[in-house]
């Protein structure tokens, strides 16, 4: 190989790596702006109108709502099923807990999915395209929430979860469970506002609730946030997840690939003219020089 | 076992003559009716059926994933170890064309060809695991770049890479086809093909197992480590030695006739050496799952029954191989060579596996096991692999390089 050759390898790993460079000073940008909704779980009454009215919205089929007196305990949300009430025993008392995707500030789905399918919007939620999704659930494996759910029983299936009813965002509009719940159970708001009144919640009535905000610094922060009376891990929630965003997890990964695709040529070429004097005088049939071209 | 039949002299019209040329070896070679052949048939029939019922009723119809096991053995063996086991294509092509060590020329180009082949098959099997497969040029073709993806760089590098495996083949087909100066031409390529996917390969080798990184919460401590990569990586290099010995000693049989004198003789050489290669590295592999072992601190796992699947597999099927193969070395054992690398590709298989099916949500109630459908389209694509390649084998210059051709 001669120079010319030598640049065009060089030239060929700068272009791969070029997209992977200008990957990083883009998913560094945090908007602290984003929407949100607070769950105040000691307010929630268990009357399931949000999951009726997302239902009605997604024209999926209504919730069985009695079914919840039967069932104690953790339920996920299903491709049907898009936001889930669980009910809590803690002695005679009666807690619930609202479940759906958590819209994070730093979504796992989004930087997993190869064809940016998964996509945080700069308002908040975060949508799902079916135009580009091509079905590999990378999103399912990496959601820390375990939220994305995939239609197995389908031939032409999707991936579903709350989008915080975006299109509804667009036009103006609370999301449909935040503005029909009864109880004033959910908030909507910037999510620093939300922050704020969590807060002042918190202090006002300090016997009422434990002192966390979940989302707030779960899984990197989450534009869902969640008030309650009794410790989250006792409903369910995961509180063992780490404090920082997942896509962080693959940094140190996606930084060494363009270092690895600029360094390893030319090292590999080295080696390779390296190697060459010494066999050089060991080769007798030009047939058996397979790297001598 | 396969006929071998004369290559066709060349007199007169050209354009005739490739013509007829390649007619007569698009023809079966040998006998039709061999149990290989019928069982072969009888498995890739039945997935054909099993296959268009998934594609029309859903991936529930045929396989046991589920919301808490998004991927089953389709990814978790197919592509992640298929892919594994196809590692013996660059680390060849580096001792060969990097290094120089000429001794192991004989076996490159079928180690190449194989690993083409697996990437074509083995990763293709994806297709029937996507959902929505006909959006799969998404990540390709631009309009959706998902470049903070794991799995959009893996997807290119597996792409790129077929590529220059093809190119590095492809004079192969120049011979076969009796082009000589394609041939020229294509071999003055390889160098540039062989850097270029050796880098390709580091990446996406190591970018299999970054996929998991973000599965932190999933995947049992034993197994989820931020050093997932490296270790993947190391591992491939063993796995693809270790597949290179196993696949030479069942063809060396198969394919006798279409080998040099110069192959048949310097076979037992190359195999001591690799057998060499696979004890160091693997004893490297080895200890770099002690430090990740003694860095996370996980003494406390070792007493569950996870603990002890782990050791089976740390000594099992790492220490106890590496230590074989050693003795292979130092006792000429053919034999042991051929064990050692057996178990070796098992532990690959069961690591692999680890990490993306059996500790991957291991607090789940109700655990995933793959379906018979599952395996039998599984079963499918190895044999549509193993016939393809026999094909090629017996037809191209791939075992004996300088078979049938003028030059
Ligand atoms: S909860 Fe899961 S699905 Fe929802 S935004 Fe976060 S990572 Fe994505
Ligand atoms: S399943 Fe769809 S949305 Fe999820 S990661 Fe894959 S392409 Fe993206």
């Amino acid at each position: 190989m001669d120079r010319r050759s030598f640049l065009k390898v060089i030239g060929t790993a700068a272009l791969t790596a070029a997209p992977v460079t200008s990957a990083r000073a883009r998913s560094n940008t945090v908007d602290t702006e984003f929407s949100g909704i607070l769950i105040d779980t000691t307010r929630c009454i268990g009357c399931q109108t949000c999951s009726e009215v997302c239902a009605e919205l997604n024209k999926l089929p209504a919730p069985e709502v009695e079914a919840i007196d039967e069932i104690e305990g953790f339920r996920p949300t299903t491709p049907t099923q898009l936001t889930v009430i669980n009910r809590f025993e803690n002695g005679d008392e009666e807690i619930f807990l609202k479940r759906q995707c958590m819209h994070c500030n730093q979504p796992a789905c989004a930087a997993a999915c190869p064809t940016k399918a998964m996509l945080k919007t700069e308002a908040g939620p975060v949508i799902w395209r079916a135009d580009r999704c091509m079905g590999c659930r990378y999103c399912m494996i990496s959601c820390p929430f375990d939220i994305p759910k995939f239609e197995y029983d389908k031939a032409v299936p999707s991936i579903r979860k709350c989008i915080l009813c975006f299109e509804r965002l667009k036009e103006g509009e609370t999301p449909a469970c935040a503005e029909n719940c009864p109880a004033e159970a959910l908030l909507f708001d910037k999510r620093r506002d939300l922050l704020l009144q969590a807060r002042r919640r918190i202090s006002e009535e300090p016997d009422r609730y434990v002192h966390h905000i979940y989302g707030e610094h779960e899984a990197g922060g989450t534009s869902m946030l969640y008030l309650a009376g009794i410790p989250f891990e006792k409903l369910a929630m995961k509180t063992e997840l780490e404090h920082v965003a997942y896509p962080e997890f693959t940094k140190t990964f996606l930084y060494s690939v363009p270092i690895i695709l600029m360094l390893w040529p030319p090292f590999l070429l080295a080696l390779n003219r390296a190697t060459e004097k010494e066999n050089e005088t060991t080769i007798e049939n030009e047939a058996e020089e397979p790297w001598k071209y | 076992m396969e006929v071998l039949t004369d290559h066709p002299v060349h007199t007169g019209n050209e354009k005739q003559n490739i013509r007829q040329f390649l007619k007569s070896e698009l023809k079966p070679k040998g006998k039709l009716i061999t149990p290989f052949n019928v069982l072969a048939s009888v498995i890739i029939a039945l997935a054909a059926v099993l296959i268009s019922i998934r594609f029309s009723r859903g991936l529930a119809s045929v396989t046991n994933l589920s919301q808490e096991f998004p991927w089953g053995i389709w990814i978790g063996f197919d592509v992640i170890t298929g892919v594994a086991f196809a590692g013996g294509a660059y680390v060849l092509t580096f001792m060969v064309y990097i290094l120089r060590l000429k001794k192991f020329y004989p076996i490159v180009r079928i180690t190449v060809l194989n690993g083409f082949l697996a990437y074509v098959f083995y990763a293709g099997a994806l297709l029937l695991d996507l959902g929505r497969p006909w959006n799969v040029v998404n990540p390709i073709i631009g309009n959706s770049f998902g470049v903070s993806s794991v799995m959009f760089l893996v997807a290119w590098h597996f792409m790129l890479y077929m590529l220059t495996e093809f190119l590095e083949i492809s004079p192969a087909i120049a011979e076969w086809l009796k082009m000589k100066k394609a041939v020229y031409i294509l071999e003055k390529l390889t160098l540039g093909a062989v850097i270029f996917g050796i880098t390709l390969s580091t990446l996406h080798q190591s970018g299999l197992g970054a996929l998991f990184l973000m599965a932190a919460d999933k995947i049992h401590p034993l197994w989820y480590s931020e050093f997932i990569p490296v270790l993947f990586f190391v591992s491939s290099i063993v796995a693809g030695i270790s597949m290179v010995i196993f696949e030479g000693s069942i063809s060396h049989k198969v394919f006798a006739d279409r080998l040099s004198m110069r192959a048949k003789i310097s076979h037992d050489d190359i195999l001591y050496s690799l057998a060499k290669i696979c004890a160091v590295v693997m004893l490297v592999y080895f200890s770099l799952q002690l430090l990740v072992f003694i860095h996370q601190q996980n003494w406390k796992y070792l007493e569950t029954s996870w603990g002890a699947w782990y050791l089976t597999e740390i000594f099992g099927f790492v220490l106890l191989p590496a230590f074989l193969f050693a003795r292979s070395v130092r006792y000429y054992r053919r034999l042991l060579v051929q064990i050692s690398a057996a178990l070796t590709l098992i532990g690959i298989i069961i690591n692999r596996l680890n990490i993306s099916v059996i500790a991957y949500n291991w607090q789940a109630t109700k655990h995933y096991i793959p379906s018979w459908m599952e395996i039998e389209i599984t079963l499918a694509v190895i044999f549509v692999e193993i016939v393809v390649l026999r094909w090629i084998v017996n037809r191209l210059p791939i075992l004996n390089r300088f078979s049938g051709t003028n030059y």
